[in-house]
């Protein structure tokens, strides 16, 4: 080793050729700054492949094997079946395909309709909350508690509410209101889909309150002050000035709640069980059932990872087109 | 800064010895090794009305065991609809439990697993033999031509429950013994303003469980004898329809009980709103609910007529729990110990009186604790005419898959459709073609 100082090399270099860094010394100490940042991700990136991505990279194998009952106890033996899981799937005219499919359908409408329904509701919410009132920090508060709450115990809830007998909702509605002719069933049938649109609307529109409430107190006042004195309504404004401020804040509500509602489990499962009504049959539920229920974990992740495919499509689509209007609308 | 940093070496490694040998003393102190293990993980189905009710019941005999062989056991009650998932998790992972009780109808899929310890000849002699078992539990530990992969612990059987008040009210003077009799006996009732008889129409399980007589009331099975899933023959179409006509045609289950699946029937029939339940080993359940054991009676489940027995006039499944072994227990000989111990007469008369069920050991069988009238209802029923659920691998998916076309079809009545043959062979043709291939 020699006995230069650090300095001593490290200035000449410098000054006479910036780019064409020379000597064994410059380089580890590049190396070594360079290198300090990912060094302090290490730990941080190693739990990452295990939280995240070794799951997934294993459900990606499961999805190719023929992993039922008879192979569960020791995975290596069970047989590779190429893309038949997959094939399996996809064959829309074959039974398991075609309630894949429906399951696909009402999932996509479900989430379309609570989505939508959430961010209007949290949104109108927010901005009627802007202005100072008597009580708004109740009610403020008040709003979030459906979001607050365990999930289990809020749904297990609603399941006594929308029984047919003895339920909160049917009293309502046929014993006191007679907008039915009969009491109607909520947990089966077709007015299941509503049922659960109905809890998940409940418990998802004050996160989009939430979020919207806290995008409102970054736009300036003076905006709406000038606004008004070029005499603009109420309505304008929000057109105006509301929507287009909260456009970053609402780029990305809509993702989360999209992927939130999408992959929605703990609702309907606490809701239907583990046989869900075919109207509210979401794919979470569907391939828990196809894996967990039928023992078949090779279709159930080939399932999963077909979600999970689709998910990614859609993520990636979303993101490209809002940032390249939000690029646009800068310019 | 030489120093600091041996300094802070030494210490560290002063402190990791001084760990080291700590949990070194405390094992040591313990006794445990791998040849002389002294502790067992057990894992409980819920059989009482709560799983506090059911550490009560078997913290004293754990302890018991304790006592005589030295050997700790862990126990944990694991609710019903978590425990299947629980052994299949077991199963994957190889991290489970040393003994677990599991349906028994569950037997011949998890037998599938080969996740649980074979009871061979030689596993047999160590708990006394196979022959202390009944025939009717052992009917229902797996397939048959293989090793059974549980031993039976508590047997229950379906029986007919009714409100003597009702009853009494309505002018029946007994209980109806085939299923035209029962239809007639609900028109009296229903005039004096009571529902007839209760369902868990949501609850795939018990749906099973019914169809399953039914059919075979109808001479019908739901696999062929080379396991082969035959949901959509004439009988089996039959027994179904049967059932849901239940509920569609002769409206003796309120339409109501369609979307029941958290035993709600239950507690109809223990609040006294339904004159009568089809049920397993009620009892206990009935009690915890506040209704006496004078007040209802318990007669054998309806058969098409005539009386029950074999071949079409079965009129129960063969319920019951069956105690397994984990194979990968570290603790097999401990773990066979706890088996024996279970199954010993004085255990299962303890226990199968505090579940209100029937022992599946000869021995306690005889005792006079079961041979009062609901107990004998329930012991001739497992004697004479219950069957076991198919022994198939697959029998787990037959559950589901029946169990959920049965579901359906009651949503259907609810929702005012009629349900037709046709429209019940649909039905099973599409859960016979989830059924798995290979």
């Amino acid at each position: 080793m020699t006995t230069t100082t650090p300095e001593a090399v490290e200035h000449p270099v410098r000054k006479n050729s910036p780019g064409a860094a020379s000597g064994p010394r410059r380089r580890t100490g590049r190396i070594r700054r360079l290198g300090l940042p990912y060094l302090l991700l290490l730990p941080a990136l190693i739990l990452e492949l295990l939280v995240h991505l070794v799951p997934m990279v294993i459900g990606i194998v499961m999805s190719f094997k023929e992993l039922t009952q008879f192979y569960i106890r020791d995975w290596g033996t069970a047989p590779w079946s190429g893309f038949d899981n997959y094939r399996m799937s996809v064959d829309f005219d074959a039974p398991v395909g075609e309630a894949l499919l429906h399951s696909f359908f009402v999932t996509v409408g479900f989430t379309l309709l609570s989505v939508g329904l959430c961010w209007l509701i949290g949104t109108a919410a927010a901005i009627f909350m802007q202005d100072t009132f008597r009580g708004r920090g109740l009610l403020r508060a008040l709003f979030l508690v459906p979001y607050a709450l365990p999930v289990y115990a809020a749904v297990i809830t609603w399941v006594f509410m929308f029984q047919h007998d003895n339920g909160l909702v049917n009293h309502v509605l046929h014993d006191q209101l007679h907008l039915t002719d009969k009491p109607s069933f909520w947990l089966i049938g077709d007015n299941s889909f509503w049922a659960l649109l109905t809890v998940s609307v409940w418990k998802g529109w004050p996160f989009a309150f939430l979020i919207v409430m806290a995008g409102l107190q970054n736009i300036p006042r003076e905006l709406y002050e000038a606004a008004a004195l070029d005499g603009a309504g109420v309505w304008q404004q929000i057109r105006r000035i509301t929507l287009p401020s909260l456009r970053p804040v609402n780029q990305v509500l809509v993702l989360v709640l999209f992927l939130w509602t999408f992959n929605d489990f703990n609702t309907p499962y606490v809701l239907f069980g583990k046989a869900a009504p075919e109207a509210a049959d979401l794919i979470s539920v569907h391939i828990y059932q196809a894996s967990f229920v039928t023992w078949n974990f090779g279709t159930g992740s080939a399932m999963s990872v077909l979600l999970l495919l689709f998910l990614l499509l859609v993520t990636g689509v979303y993101l490209a087109v809002t940032s390249r209007g939000r690029r646009a609308a800068d310019v | 800064m030489r120093t600091i940093r041996a300094a802070a070496i030494g210490a560290v490694t002063l402190s990791l010895a001084l760990a080291a040998s700590a949990c070194g003393g405390g094992s040591s102190n313990g006794g445990g090794s791998d040849s002389n293990p002294k502790t067992l993980t057990y894992w409980a189905s819920n059989q009482g009305a709560s799983i506090e009710i059911d550490k009560k019941v078997l913290q004293p005999e754990l302890d018991k065991f304790q006592k005589q062989t030295g050997i700790k056991v862990k126990l944990e009650v694991v609710p019903w609809s978590d425990l299947l998932n629980r052994i299949l998790t077991a199963t994957t992972s190889g991290q489970g439990p040393d003994v677990l009780n599991i349906g028994n109808t569950w037997s011949a899929s998890l037998q599938a697993t080969g996740a649980l310890l074979p009871w061979d000849a030689a596993n047999f002699a160590k708990i006394g033999g196979k022959d202390r078992f009944v025939d009717a539990a052992l009917g229902s530990t797996g397939a048959q031509g293989k090793d059974p992969a549980a031993v039976p612990l508590y047997s229950m059987a379906y029986a007919l429950y009714y409100n003597k008040q009702i009853f009494a009210d309505a002018g029946i003077t007994k209980p109806p013994a085939t299923w035209s009799e029962l239809v007639a006996d609900g028109k009296k009732i229903q005039a004096k303003g009571k529902q007839v008889i209760g369902a868990e129409g949501a609850n795939v399980s018990e749906n099973i469980h019914h169809v399953f007589v039914f059919a075979k009331q109808h001479g019908a099975d739901f696999f062929t004898p080379e396991g082969k899933p035959d949901f959509t023959s004439d009988a089996a179409v039959a027994g179904v329809k049967q059932y849901v006509d239940l509920m569609a045609k002769d409206k003796v289950i309120p339409k109501g009980n369609a979307e029941y699946a958290q035993n709600q029937s239950v507690s109809d029939f223990a609040k006294g709103k339904t004159a009568m339940l089809l049920w397993q080993s009620a009892a206990a359940n009935l009690k915890s609910q506040g209704l006496s054991e004078s007040d209802y009676g318990i007669a054998p489940v309806p058969v098409q007529s005539g009386t029950p027995g074999t071949g079409t006039q079965v009129n129960s499944m063969v319920a019951g729990i069956n105690l397994a072994v984990f194979k990968n227990s570290g603790n097999l000989d401990g773990a066979t110990k706890f088996v024996k111990f279970m199954t010993s007469d004085a255990e299962q008369k303890i226990l199968n009186t505090a579940y209100s069920s029937i022992p599946p050991v000869k021995g306690a069988q005889a005792d006079a604790a079961f041979n009062n009238q609901a107990n004998a209802v329930l012991k001739n029923t497992l004697a004479q005419s219950a069957a076991p659920l198919p022994q198939v691998a697959d029998e787990s998916q037959f559950e589901t898959a029946v169990g959920t076309a049965v579901k359906e079809l009651f949503a259907d009545v609810a929702a005012g459709r009629t349900v037709t043959t046709e429209s019940v062979k649909a039905k099973l043709q599409k859960a016979q073609q989830q059924m798995p291939t290979k």
